[in-house]
């Protein structure tokens, strides 16, 4: 639908705002102050939250299924009958993520420039920042795959560089490109994904396009026996989501990706980037929904990762690292969400990670500020010195780990009640179920041991740190509280039907229209109102995973502080494999990254250089020199020889002629 | 036929004959000029060839690009006895790379601006006659007349890394100098066995619209496509003919590689879409899996070699043989996606790595090193370089939004979809990993030089990028963008000579009574049709699953 919305400019602003400081930041810095770079970026992400609170509400007054979709700025890639048009698709899926994405950038660009404070490389961190705003929103905003592909890879760069920001320490390159590489394994998935769309069309003399209102078509769907591909282009598309969203096999950048400043890990490791897996799921959904083994196959994937991310958590001393796996964990619960079909499910924890995941990572960053150490076992008690960041902390994690009416809460028990009671996938939902809840058990666990350690007890911290504990300044703080809030109440979006009343899932039939050409091809229940097994399963789920908070509580807060040290004693071993994230790294590095190594070695050393062109290119040129060295003989200069050679030549030539 | 005679004559200014003769006028201008005199030298070469530049520009205007043919020809009896003609004319897919030509040859003198040394008059006469050279082969529309200048631009590349090169110049001189040249020698045999080829009742020529469509026997296109292939292989340089190009790169003077990567290399890929492919259009349709199978291999081979240098040029090198692998693959494609991304990545190959030689020189000027453990943490000294290091990895690990992804997405995207003759389909899912090993190399030569900690003395003192320098970079890397952000404008010239090209490389030349040849080429069609059966065959039954999974 055409609009007069300015949507280009949601993507220009931020655009602008990194050439800005992209050129002149170092000038800026100079003659004015830091609080210019951070205003020019902040801005930048602020004006573009503006418009898209525009469009939330234009779409709002628009029939249900309206999308806006102006018309595009010009032609990007013309090539026979592939035609990619720069233009935008603006649904009402797309105004979600626009909405948090320029909401909790502006609130993390407002955080950084306290938090980034007199760092060296302001201006570059800010160019970068709205670097990333820009791709993410082109991301969200393109009006087909290779748009989004744009913006897929703009992300990565982005967070490349700011994983590397400090870039001195080989560690912290080492992530970046760590982070890079990897996604750009799931990237290879992403793009034959995109090739066999383009070949289903191809075969059937269509024009090849990418435009998403184009693939939607059914009329397009059946002439391209899309369907017949949906399994094998949605499983190469969900390797792509596999690296960004960090899923097991290719999560193991994530962790690492820690590296970066943490306002960073907050926006693009936690609450935005790592969704966009997610997101392309949701998007191509009319796809996944007609293949049942690609969507057991994310929901598996999703499923083991919640569980797995979870248990490595439990053990992690570095605050940061549990929240990445955390972050790992809970991107898990999205994929089992959008992977059985409840899309609305799997995009509402998106929706709530963000809030109180962006929370947590922005309260550890006012923690690292405070004590200059990501280490919980240097922490403790920080509660009393910093009570703004301790009561937000403690909110999110409330949040996290499913209390009742907090926002989690709502987001997980609907994925959970979704994912047990639909027959849309090969393995029989009731098993993902229990691999979730004792995920949530797992995320129980280790928040609210690494709140108590970090924010209860006494500080564990050297003296003079203690000395120097304060509450971080407000441009820190406000987002924490705003982030807090939302955390806490954001659930309200989506309320179950089951609540006294049964009020009105907004966020539901808010994405409804989105998902609508999905719900044929998919079944939830059994037809009968099975309101009751829904209260009973998220009891038994809520039950255990407050025996698991109460069990961290008493351990690290409470009266049996001695029990972790005894419980890591008798199951020493499986203690050193948790601590050690069960050596994916270590396996990685063995099966694939030396043998890459050696092998480039002997591809130069032996294959190259020894064979093909010691023996087959020189051996070939020392023939010709041998060839050279016989004829050669023929030249001697020697007047006699030559004149035998006549004669010679003359008998036998007289020979073959009476001869013949 | 028509589409295959179609060309447009050159109306007033013999523009290609002044592009093509105007730098080797200046390197006589400048041999006019007393030896020591080298600021002299240095500046008219870069004030001539940035005029020819200009000049060049002048095509853009005339140029029509809703012709397939040649345009702006111009043809004159040259040797009249055997039909050899003066003949220039410039198509769809040579438009861009005549301008490349000129756009670098400037670039390239004022970015080697301090590098040169010695003989400075000897190298800018070198450099002037091999742009001349480059152009002429690039324009040349007579087969004879283009194996002159093909051959000429051997000389001043020989002279270039021989004179100027590093320690181990004279091997490599030899090695370059010695395996292009026998590989061009079966070519010029071919050269003049086409020309016997011509029915008699035609006046002898060497026209390479008259060879359009020549019937040739299966066997003869075969060995013929051998011998053009051949030539353009090494040329490529197309795996395994690929060992003499590290070499030489790295001995040759950073001008030397620039325009090695840059220009001459494109000759290899440029002379199988103009020659070897349309000549010999069956020969073709038996070659392709065999030629894509070496790209794929070279683009694979090319990025694990790279990733194993310890010397950045030589990194450098290597992930030349990757990229051109890309070209290659899209080449044996023949599908209007992939020959333009293919000519779109010759473009790219020549701004990207070009660009990564220029900055791989202005370094080893400063540090007269390109070891990559001598180096580290350089960002933090030169900032400037970093941002433009940064920026031309990106292009060439071809990410979204620069020129390289164009290119790339193009070729693989129309190679895989094409469903040609043969199906190439696996060839882009392992070629594909090229994505994935590209980074890796060019992620890990950024990190080592680039981070870390700056803890060597001699690198903490190291100077940022000058003006000159900065002048140098900044046309290449607005290009980068330019071209990935805005890739149509460089594609609209090609559609129309490009599908000509399908046109005439997918044409069957069979004589009438060639009855093996027939045979065998009927063999490929009935694999091609009972392919497309089998899949017909097998969408049914996916459909047939979909519904039945659908419906439970």
């Amino acid at each position: 639908m055409e609009t007069n919305i300015p949507i280009h400019l949601i993507v220009l602003f931020p655009l602008l705002g990194a050439i800005i400081n992209g050129t002149i930041g170092g000038l800026l810095r100079r003659k004015m102050s830091e609080s210019a770079i951070a205003g020019i970026a902040s801005a930048a992400t602020f004006l573009p939250f503006m418009i898209a609170v525009e469009v939330f509400f234009t779409l709002k007054g628009m029939p249900e299924n309206a999308v806006l979709q102006p018309a595009p700025m010009f032609d990007w890639i013309i090539s026979g009958n592939f035609h990619v048009p720069m233009g935008f698709y603006v649904d009402h899926m797309t105004s979600v993520f626009l909405l948090f994405v320029t909401g909790i950038g502006f609130l993390i660009h407002i955080y950084s420039a306290s938090y980034m404070h007199d760092d060296p490389g302001y201006y570059k961190f800010f160019t970068y920042l709205n670097l990333f705003m820009f791709s993410m929103l082109m991301l969200v905003t393109g009006e087909n795959l290779l748009l989004m592909f744009v913006g897929w890879e703009g992300v990565g760069v982005c967070s490349y560089l700011l994983i590397g920001y400090w870039y001195e320490d080989h560690k912290n390159a080492d992530a970046g490109k760590k982070a890079f590489i990897t996604n750009r394994v799931g990237d290879f998935g992403f793009l034959l994904g995109m090739f066999f769309i383009l070949y289903a069309l191809g075969t059937h003399d269509m024009p090849l396009t990418l435009s998403f209102d184009k693939l939607m078509d059914p009329a397009v769907l059946a002439q391209a026996n899309l369907g017949g591909y949906a399994t094998i282009i949605c499983l190469l598309m969900f390797v792509g989501a596999m690296g960004k969203s960090a899923q097991i096999p290719l999560f193991v950048w994530l962790p690492d990706a820690m590296a970066g400043p943490t306002s960073v890990s907050a926006l693009i490791h936690a609450a935005t980037m790592v969704t966009a897996g997610v997101f392309m799921v949701s998007r191509m959904n009319f796809l996944f929904s007609l293949s049942p083994e690609a969507m057991t196959v994310v929901t598996g994937i999703g499923a083991a990762t919640a569980l797995f991310a979870a248990t490595i958590g439990i053990v992690q001393n570095d605050i940061k690292k549990v929240l990445a796996y955390s972050t790992v964990s809970q991107l898990g619960y999205m994929f089992m969400g959008v992977g059985c079909g409840a899309y609305a499910a799997g995009l509402f924890h998106v929706l709530t990670h963000a809030f109180f995941k962006a929370c947590l990572f922005l309260g550890s960053g006012s923690v690292i500020h405070a004590v200059h150490s990501q280490d919980v076992r240097e922490m403790g008690g920080l509660r009393k010195f910093m009570p703004i960041t301790g009561w937000t902390f403690l909110l999110s994690t409330l949040a996290i780990i499913g209390t009742p009416l907090f926002s989690g809460f709502f987001s997980k028990d609907e994925i959970l009640w979704k994912v047990f009671s639909q027959n849309n996938t090969l393995i029989p939902g009731p098993v993902f179920w229990v691999v979730g809840v004792l995920g949530a058990m797992c995320t129980a666990f280790y928040m609210v041991r690494v709140y108590c350690l970090t924010f209860e007890g006494e500080f564990r911290g050297s003296e003079k740190t203690k000395h120097h504990l304060h509450e971080s300044p407000k441009l820190m703080t406000i987002p924490l509280i705003v982030l807090a809030g939302l955390a806490v109440v954001g659930g309200f979006l989506g309320m179950p039907h089951w609540l006294p009343g049964h009020p009105h899932n907004f966020f539901h039939d808010w994405l409804h229209p989105v998902f609508a050409a999905s719900d044929a091809n998919l079944s939830f229940g059994n037809g009968e109102d099975q309101t009751a097994l829904e209260l009973a399963l998220m009891a038994i789920s809520v039950g255990l995973a407050a025996l698991m908070a109460l069990l961290a509580y008493m351990m690290y807060a409470g009266k049996k502080k001695e029990l972790p040290g005894k419980i890591r004693q008798s199951v020493g071993g499986l203690y050193t494999v948790l601590l050690n994230k069960y050596y994916v790294d270590e396996l990685y590095v063995a099966v694939i990254v030396n043998p890459i190594k050696r092998f480039s070695s002997v591809c130069w050393r032996i294959i190259d250089d020894g064979i093909i062109d010691g023996v087959l290119v020189n051996r070939v040129a020392g023939l010709s020199v041998k060839l050279g060295g016989v004829t050669k003989l023929l030249t001697s200069g020697d007047v006699q020889r030559y004149a035998a050679f006549v004669f010679i030549g003359f008998w036998a030539l007289m020979v073959a002629w009476i001869a013949g | 036929m028509n589409l295959i005679d179609a060309q447009q004559q050159a109306a007033g200014v013999p523009w290609l004959s002044i592009i093509t003769w105007l730098p080797m006028l200046g390197a006589f201008i400048l041999m006019g000029v007393p030896k020591e005199h080298d600021k002299i030298h240095k500046g008219l070469a870069l004030a001539w060839s940035g005029l020819v530049f200009l000049i060049s520009l002048a095509i853009v205007p005339a140029f029509n690009g809703d012709l397939a043919g040649f345009q702006l020809v111009e043809s004159k009896a040259w040797i009249e006895a055997l039909g050899i003609r003066y003949a220039l004319g410039i198509d769809g897919i040579s438009y861009w790379l005549v301008i490349l030509t000129t756009f670098l040859t400037p670039l390239i003198i004022l970015g080697t601006w301090g590098s040169v040394e010695k003989k400075v008059r000897e190298f800018m006469i070198c450099f002037l006659v091999l742009e001349t050279a480059m152009l002429g082969a690039l324009l040349a529309m007579d087969l004879f007349f283009f194996y002159v200048f093909w051959e000429m631009m051997l000389i001043p590349m020989y002279l270039l890394i021989g004179v100027w090169g590093g320690k181990d110049r004279i091997n490599a001189t030899i090695k370059f100098f010695i395996y292009t040249a026998v590989g061009s020698l079966l070519m010029l045999v071919a050269i003049f066995y086409l020309y016997a080829q011509l029915p008699a009742e035609r006046a002898p020529s060497f026209m390479l619209t008259d060879f359009y469509g020549l019937k040739l026997t299966l066997k003869e296109q075969l060995y013929l496509f051998g011998a053009f292939g051949l030539a353009f292989a090494i040329k490529v340089p197309l795996f395994p003919f690929h060992t003499w190009l590290p070499r030489a790169h790295v001995q040759a003077p950073t001008a030397g590689s620039v325009i090695l990567a840059g220009v001459l290399l494109k000759m290899g890929t440029y002379g199988f879409v103009r020659f070897a492919m349309p000549l010999f259009p069956d020969a073709v349709k038996i070659f392709t899996p065999y030629i894509a199978g070496l790209a794929v291999i070279g683009i694979l081979y090319g990025a694990f070699l790279a990733y194993a240098q310890s010397d950045v040029k030589r990194l450098v090198a290597y992930s030349s043989v990757s990229h051109l692998g890309f070209v290659m693959l899209g080449l044996m494609a023949a599908s209007q996606q992939a020959v333009e991304g293919a000519v779109m990545q010759m473009l790219n190959h020549g701004i990207s790595t070009g660009a990564l030689f220029l900055l791989v020189g202005m370094i080893y000027d400063r540090r007269h090193t390109r070891e990559i453990s001598e180096f580290g943490g350089i960002s933090k000294a030169m900032p400037i370089f970093a941002i433009f290091l940064m920026i031309v990895t990106l292009s060439s690990v071809a990410l979204p939004g620069t020129n390289g992804f164009i290119g790339e997405f193009l070729i693989f995207a129309g190679t895989f979809s094409a469903d040609g003759l043969h199906d190439l389909r696996w060839y882009v899912g392992v070629g594909a990993l090229g994505v994935i090993f590209g980074a890796l190399y060019m992620l890990y030569m950024f990190q080592q030089v680039m981070f870390g900690p700056l803890d060597n003395p001699k690198n903490k003192v190291l100077k940022d990028l000058n003006l000159r320098e900065v002048v140098v970079m900044v046309p290449l890397i607005a290009l980068i963008f330019i071209m990935g952000i805005a890739p149509n404008y460089f594609l609209k010239p090609m559609h129309a000579s490009v599908d000509r090209f399908l046109t005439l490389s997918q044409a069957t030349t069979l004589p009438a009574d060639d009855a093996a040849g027939r045979a065998r080429i009927q063999k490929q069609l009935d694999k091609r049709n009972e392919r497309m059966e089998q899949r017909k065959a097998e969408e049914g039954k996916a459909t047939d699953t979909r519904t039945a999974g659908v419906s439970r």
